[in-house]
C-alpha cells in the first residue's frame, strides 16, 4: 500500500487539518508520500517533512496553483496518484473541489468525508446529515477519499524526518482564474481547529448582539460560529456555518444560543465532548442533544455568564 | 444560451431517516420525497438567468426510476422549458451520473451546466466537479454569485476562509450553496402548465454508459445517540457543572 496525502495550506502554513488527514493514512497501513502543491510553499513543505509518519514531501511550487484551482490541480494529483493505492485530501473547501475532479480522471468513485478506517478498502461515513452511518467498501484500484477531519486524532507535527522532492510538472488552467478573494480577518482560534465553540443563531437577532457572544469568546479562548439563519439573515459571514452543509465542529465544548437545533445544524457539532444549550423554549430540540440546558433569554445569560467566567 | 440543470430526488429535508431493523440501508418507504434543496436553487438559478434574458432555454435532467419525474415537473412548474429522464432502476454512483450527464451536456451543448452542490441524501458533494474533469470544463463550485459576461462567467464561491471569485470560461459548471438566491415557489396555474411542457425519457444505453458501481454499501447503523443531559437552573449552576462536573474550564 502507498499512500498520497495531498496537503492543506495557504501557501505559508500547514493546516492542522492535514495531521488528522495523515492519521487516516496511518490507519490504512502503507508508505505515505504528501504532496505539497502551492506557489512559494516551500515552509509548507518542510512543516510536512516533520510530520510523523510520513516518507517524502513532494513539492509541486509554481504559480500555476497558487490558488489551488480545481481544473489543473485536480489534473496534477490524478498524474502524480496514479502511482498510489489511496489517495487523500482533507474534506475542506479546497478538498472537495479538486478531489471528485481527480477521480474522475482516474475513473474511479470518490470516498467522501470518511469519519474511521475500517480496513484498507472499507471505511465509515455519515450520509443524511448524520443521521446513519454507511459502511462502504472501495473495489476500485486506487481509492480517492476524503477525510472528516474532526474524526481523527492528528499524527504529531514533529520528529518525522522526510525527504522534500520538487515535482517538475506543471499543468496550467486555461479555462479558469483566479479573480480575488473576501478572507474573513480574525484573532480567535479557527472554528474547526477550537477547543470551545460558542455559536448563536436567529435568536441573537442581528450581527450586532453577536458582540455578546464575542465578548463570552474572549473569557474562553472559543471560536464563534453560526446557525445557517444567521447567516442567511446577514448577521455574520458564511464561513461561520457549522452544519451538515456548513463546517464540521467537534470541540471539547460547544455552547449553542439561540440555536433551535434542527438535524442540519446538529450534523456539524454533535460529535462535540461537552453540549451546552441556551434557549428560552424549552421544547427546543437542541436540550435533547445537550448535556447542559439553560432555559433563559440569551440576553439576560450572556452578560452574565461573561461576569461569571 | 441554454442551461442544463441536474436534479436529483431525495427524501424531504424535514424527515429524520430511521436505519432499516436489518441495517441494509435507511428506511425510505412512505417517506416523504422533495427535489434536493441545492437543485431547487439551481433551478431557480437558471431560470433568473432566462427571466434577465441572459439564456433562452432551460433544460432539466435527473437521474433514476420513473418517480423522478415527479422532481422533474416540479422544476417545470419553477420555470424550467423541458425536462430529460434518464430512466435506470439502478442506483447509479455520482461517476455514473457525471457520465450520464456527460452524454447530455454532448446532446444538449449547454453553455452553463447547474448542479446541487451537494444532495442531502448522500451528502457526497462530487458530481459537478466529476463532470468537470469528464468534460473539461471549469467549474464553480458553492456559488453565493453568478455573474455572467460575454464568454465566460464569474463565480462566487463559499469558502472555508470566506470569499473567492473565479472568472470561468464558457462552457462551464456551477454548483449552488445556500445563500445563491432564494428559491420562489410553483404557482398553481405554473404547476398546471409544467404538465403539458416536454418531458422525454432516454436511457443509459442510449447515452452509451454503463451504470456500474465499484463502491458497495456494507452496512448501515445509526449513529451513537447522544442523551438529553440536564437542566441547569441558572448560570453560576451552568459555570459550576462546567467547572466541576464536566472539567471543560
Ligand atoms: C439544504 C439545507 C441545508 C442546511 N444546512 C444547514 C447548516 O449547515 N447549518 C445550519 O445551522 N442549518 C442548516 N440548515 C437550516 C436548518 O434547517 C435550520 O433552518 C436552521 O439551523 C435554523 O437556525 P436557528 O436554529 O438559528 O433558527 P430557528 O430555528 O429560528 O431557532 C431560533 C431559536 O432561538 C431561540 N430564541 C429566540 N430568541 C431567544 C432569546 N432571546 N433567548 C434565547 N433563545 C431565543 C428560539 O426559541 C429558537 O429555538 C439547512 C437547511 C437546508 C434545507
Ligand atoms: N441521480 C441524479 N440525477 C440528476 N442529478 C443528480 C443526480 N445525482 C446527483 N445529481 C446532481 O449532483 C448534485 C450533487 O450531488 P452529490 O455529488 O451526489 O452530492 C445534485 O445536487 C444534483 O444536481
Amino acid at each position: 500500500m502507498s499512500i498520497l496525502v495531498i496537503a492543506e495550506h495557504d501557501n505559508k502554513e500547514l493546516s492542522p487539518a492535514t495531521l488528522k488527514t495523515l492519521a487516516a493514512a496511518q490507519a490504512i497501513g502503507g508508505d505515505i508520500d504528501v504532496l505539497v502543491a502551492g506557489e512559494g510553499c516551500q515552509a509548507v513543505a518542510e512543516a510536512a517533512a516533520k510530520a510523523a509518519g510520513v516518507s517524502k514531501v513532494r513539492v509541486a511550487d509554481n504559480a500555476a496553483y497558487g490558488h489551488f484551482l480545481a481544473e489543473n490541480l485536480g489534473s496534477l494529483v490524478a498524474e502524480l496518484g496514479k502511482a498510489y493505492s489511496h489517495i487523500l485530501a482533507a474534506a475542506t473547501t479546497t478538498g472537495k473541489n479538486f478531489m471528485p475532479r481527480t477521480a474522475a480522471l482516474l475513473d474511479v468513485a470518490q470516498i467522501s468525508d470518511i469519519i474511521a478506517v475500517e480496513s484498507a478498502d472499507t471505511f465509515k461515513r455519515p450520509i443524511y446529515a448524520g443521521n446513519a452511518i454507511a459502511t462502504v467498501q472501495s473495489e476500485d484500484a486506487i481509492k480517492v477519499i476524503t477525510v472528516r477531519a474532526t474524526a481523527f486524532d492528528a499524527v504529531a507535527a514533529d520528529g518525522g524526518n522526510a525527504s522534500i522532492e520538487a515535482v517538475e510538472q506543471v499543468i496550467s488552467n486555461d479555462v479558469a482564474a483566479f479573480v480575488g478573494e473576501e478572507l474573513a480577518q480574525s484573532e480567535r482560534p479557527d472554528l474547526t481547529a477550537a477547543r470551545v465553540v460558542i455559536s448563536g443563531g436567529r435568536g441573537m437577532q442581528n450581527g450586532e448582539n453577536f458582540q455578546l457572544l464575542e465578548k463570552v469568546a474572549d473569557k474562553l479562548g472559543a471560536a464563534v460560529g453560526a446557525s445557517r439563519a444567521a447567516v442567511d439573515a446577514g448577521f455574520v459571514p458564511n464561513d461561520m456555518q457549522v452544519g451538515q452543509t456548513g463546517k464540521i465542529v467537534a470541540p471539547e465544548l460547544y455552547i449553542a444560543v439561540g440555536i433551535s437545533g434542527a438535524i442540519q445544524h446538529l450534523a456539524g457539532m454533535k460529535d462535540s465532548k461537552v453540549i451546552v444549550a441556551i434557549n428560552k423554549d424549552e421544547e427546543a430540540p437542541i436540550f435533547q442533544v445537550a448535556d447542559y440546558g439553560l432555559v433563559a433569554d440569551l440576553f439576560d445569560v450572556l452578560p452574565e455568564l461573561e461576569q461569571q467566567l | 444560451m441554454k442551461i442544463l440543470v441536474a436534479v436529483k430526488r431525495v427524501i424531504d429535508y424535514n424527515v429524520k431517516v430511521r436505519v432499516k431493523a436489518d441495517q441494509s440501508d435507511v428506511d425510505l418507504a412512505n417517506v416523504k420525497m422533495a427535489l434536493n434543496p441545492f437543485c431547487e436553487i439551481a433551478v431557480e438559478e437558471a431560470v433568473r438567468l432566462k427571466e434577465q434574458g441572459i439564456a433562452d432555454e432551460v433544460v432539466v435532467v435527473s437521474i433514476g426510476p420513473k418517480a423522478v419525474q415527479e422532481q422533474l415537473r416540479t422544476a417545470l412548474a419553477l420555470g424550467a422549458d423541458r425536462a430529460i429522464q434518464v430512466e435506470t432502476e439502478e442506483l447509479p454512483d455520482s461517476l455514473a451520473v457525471a457520465k450520464l450527464l456527460k452524454g447530455v451536456v454532448e446532446k444538449e451543448q449547454p453553455q452553463l451546466v447547474i448542479l446541487g452542490k451537494q444532495a442531502i441524501d448522500s451528502d457526497n458533494n462530487q458530481t459537478g466537479q466529476m463532470l468537470g474533469a469528464l468534460t473539461g470544463m471549469p467549474q464553480g463550485t458553492f456559488a453565493s454569485k453568478v455573474d455572467m459576461a460575454d464568454g465566460s462567467v464569474n463565480v462566487t464561491r463559499e469558502v472555508d476562509g470566506g470569499l473567492q471569485t473565479v472568472k470561468l470560461n464558457l462552457p462551464a459548471i456551477v454548483t449552488t450553496d445556500l445563500r445563491l438566491n432564494e428559491p420562489r415557489y410553483a404557482s398553481l396555474p405554473n404547476i398546471m402548465k409544467a404538465k403539458r411542457k416536454p418531458l422525454d425519457v432516454t436511457t443509459p444505453d442510449e447515452l452509451g454508459v454503463a451504470v456500474t458501481r465499484t463502491v458497495k454499501l456494507l452496512k448501515v447503523e445509526a449513529p451513537a445517540e447522544r442523551s438529553a443531559g440536564v437542566k441547569v437552573a441558572d448560570v453560576a449552576e451552568l459555570v459550576e457543572k462546567l467547572k466541576n462536573e464536566a472539567k471543560v474550564l
